[in-house]
């Protein structure tokens, strides 16, 4: 029981950090129509630009912990975002009316442009950084089982949760909300509505990739390393947590995200750390025979 | 190719237009640059993170991009706006399509003559063998892409089922090389078959991110199921191919001893250029032959429209499941022979750049394009090999030159359609107007 309760949170810290990757690929999904594959290396990046900026600032003699934090926190987010921008804007933009597998061959050809590009300019070596957040709680000790909650695991939590909820608010009530759920339904007459739709999706991909920066950095505290390999497989993990939660709802990003990091962990913990990823894909394969549209999606109406 | 006059002159755009967005272009550089480029880290001999400033080459940076922002306005200004026409003479139009014409058999002559031509160069026979058998396998993924419409971005599964079961099936067992080809590919069409089931009801991008997890899963299981593959370390010592039980080796029993010539490892070289060159073309001569039975016509109605399809009371789920195991077989195939080839296979041969490349090739190519494909996998593994020099930056260059080929050709190298059935004559149409459905 202990044992689980302890991978039950150490599940839904990593579900986190997998949700919040996974709206950026569902919002994408949602307005443009279109994988963007790019994103898992949008994450990199994010975690590459908060080891940077953590690096300078320790440097320059910066000590006090929550200011380091937010610094990093808004500096990544900001370059980041902009890194969104600017693919969007190089790959993505140019294609957007033409046929449907070419902004996908588009994406995958600029995910290799940035997992390259990081490899390039920061080398291929693993990067660690040593523990910025340290302690925690004993939440449960008996027998020798000790259930422990650190302080990394619960600002991943609040921050997941804190983000959550301003994303929430900025989709539902929010004049840039309207107008992404404007586009999301038909461009066209968005547009004839004074909608500036070039503007929404670029801002839609700012946002996902401002979250995935927030990603990249819990990713960095927690786990303590980045290396310019992880945006693949925490992308593809990603995009499995959005296409499970129904791709193109936001509460079902986070709900897949918080399910496949379940999944993970707790088939290491009681199964095999080796097939851990083979699981959560084979669960996806098993969702989507059963609900094709996922757990939370809307079906799709065929038209002839 | 229709001719259209453009109404008027594009006008040039003011210098200090040119300059803002130039301006623009650099700042946006120096801030992505700013802490990727300028700043390097680097795990210090402790294991201490430490960094150094890299300014010099984050001004190159900078500077390059404004230069080529100017340049890339320059030249968009002087070619016209986007989706003008330009005015082909008639001499020239007719002239190229009888180069289209004759591209198809020159090319073949080409690749039956390479290894006559270069005998002497073993780098370039190697590249033709490389540059084959993306074109077989880009020729195998367009009967599940270009002509089913279905979206697989897990071909490299197939590739590698191809690859392990002969070097498993020859080192365990001791079976030749053409015994297992055919068992390569039968295998790998099962596992297409057993892909092919759960995802019958998907479609899109739910098809693709299967697919994909698919080829993850099967590379997941080579790596970890230590016992049989070998994992990580892959399988080596497998056989190399026997020209119908004679062995391509200096020994007393070998080719060259029979026939009273010379030994020489070329000759093996040589034999694999024509056995690759062979399977594709049997790829090729097959998706013809199929594209004009019942079931090629049903693939690609599948394509255009499925709703349509089921209206017309074609059986949705045998013709998806035999476009799958048709692609999958040839996919086994090229493994079996990449498998003789190298002599050695480990998972990393197999993962998702593969598909992806081999994705990338077929759309290039035009989806559905027999001589598209090969001139995009010509294009492709050609352009890649010349980066060979560069090795840190070739996925870059690679990523960078897909990205622009997409925004150049959305639609392929050979984006036009030519109907498989039609009344009188064949009218070749352009791809544009095809519109298909979401398959």
């Amino acid at each position: 029981m202990d044992y689980f309760a302890q991978q039950l949170i150490n599940g839904i810290v990593l579900g986190s950090i997998y949700g919040l990757i996974a709206i950026g690929y569902t919002m994408v999904y949602g307005i443009v129509g279109m994988i963007n594959f790019a994103h898992g290396d949008i994450f990199m990046i994010g975690g590459f630009i908060a080891l940077i900026s953590f690096l300078i600032l320790v440097s320059i003699g910066l000590t006090a912990v929550p200011v380091i934090l937010l610094i990093v926190l808004l500096v990544s987010m900001a370059i980041t975002a902009l890194y969104g921008w600017t693919v969007e804007r190089i790959a993505y933009r140019p294609l957007r009316h033409s046929f449907r597998l070419a902004p996908m061959l588009s994406a995958i050809g600029m995910s290799f442009v940035l997992s390259n590009f990081s490899q390039v300019a920061q080398g291929a070596r693993v990067k660690p950084v040593p523990p910025i957040i340290t302690g925690g709680y004993t939440l449960l000790d008996q027998n020798g089982f000790v259930v422990r909650l650190s302080n990394v695991q619960i600002i991943v939590v609040i921050t997941t949760i804190v983000l959550l909820l301003i994303f929430t608010w900025m989709v539902s009530r929010t004049r840039l909300g309207r107008d992404m759920r404007a586009c999301e339904q038909d461009q066209t007459m968005a547009a004839l509505l004074g909608v500036d739709v070039d503007r929404t999706i670029s801002m839609t991909f700012v946002i996902g990739s401002a979250l995935a920066a927030v990603a990249g950095m819990m990713y960095l505290l927690y786990y303590g390393l980045v290396d310019f390999y992880m945006g693949f497989v925490a992308g593809i993990k990603a995009f499995t947590a959005a296409v499970l939660g129904g791709i193109g709802s936001l509460p079902g990003a986070m709900l897949g995200g918080l399910a496949i990091g379940l999944i993970e962990t707790l088939w290491s913990a009681y199964f095999s750390v080796e097939y851990k990823d083979v699981a959560a894909f084979s669960i996806l394969i098993i969702v989507l025979i059963f609900m094709p549209t996922g757990l939370l999606g809307r079906p799709e109406v065929e038209k002839v | 190719m229709t001719v259209l006059e453009p109404t008027s002159a594009p006008r040039a755009p003011g210098a200090a237009f040119i300059f803002k967005k130039a301006l623009i272009s650099a700042l946006v550089a120096l801030v992505l640059f700013s802490l990727m480029i300028g700043i390097r880290t680097e795990a210090g001999p402790t294991g201490q993170l430490i960094y150094w400033t890299r300014f010099g080459d984050l001004a190159a940076l900078v500077a390059a991009v404004f230069a080529g922002s100017i340049a890339v306005e320059l030249l968009r200004w002087r070619w016209g706006p986007v989706g003008m026409v330009r005015i082909v003479p008639p001499g020239v139009t007719s002239a190229l399509a009888l180069a289209r014409r004759a591209i198809a058999p020159l090319l073949l002559i080409f690749a039956l003559l390479v290894p006559v031509i270069f005998y002497d160069q073993r780098y370039i026979l190697d590249l033709g063998i490389l540059v084959l058998t993306y074109v077989m396998l880009g020729w195998g993924l367009n009967v599940v892409v270009g002509l089913a419409g279905l979206l697989d971005l897990g071909y490299v599964a197939f590739y590698a089922v191809g690859a392990y079961s002969y070097a498993l099936l020859a080192t365990n067992f001791g079976l030749s090389f053409w015994i297992c080809l055919p068992l390569a590919g039968i295998l790998a069409s099962l596992w297409g078959v057993m892909l092919g089931f759960p995802v019958l009801r998907l479609r899109g991008d739910y098809l693709a991110i299967v697919t994909l997890a698919f080829g993850e899963i099967i590379r997941l299981v080579i790596i970890n199921w230590q016992s049989l593959t070998g994992g990580p370390n892959g399988v080596s010592g497998i056989p190399r191919p026997t020209m119908f039980g004679i062995p391509l080796t200096p020994g007393d029993d070998g080719l060259a001893a029979k026939l009273g010539i010379e030994f020489s490892t070329t000759h093996r070289i040589v034999f694999l250029f024509y056995i690759i060159l062979a399977l594709a073309l049997l790829t090729n001569w097959v998706t013809i032959r199929l594209r004009r039975l019942p079931i090629g016509r049903a693939w690609e109605a599948l394509r255009e429209d499925e709703v349509a399809c089921r209206a017309l009371g074609i059986n949705i789920t045998t013709t998806k499941l035999t476009a799958f195991a048709t692609g999958a077989m040839f996919g086994g195939f090229a493994g079996a022979f990449f498998a003789t080839r190298q002599g050695f296979i480990s998972p990393e041969s197999f993962t998702f750049q593969e598909s992806a490349l081999v994705l990338a090739i077929v759309v290039l190519g035009g989806m559905g394009s027999q001589l598209g494909v090969a001139l995009a996998a010509l294009t492709m593994i050609g352009g890649f090999e010349l980066f060979r020099g560069l090795e840190q930056y070739r996925m870059l260059v690679f990523g960078v030159a897909m990205v622009l080929l997409m925004i150049w050709r959305p639609r392929g190298l050979i984006g036009h359609r030519a109907p498989t059935v039609f009344l009188k004559h064949s009218q070749e149409i352009s791809s544009d107007l095809v519109k298909e459905g979401h398959g």
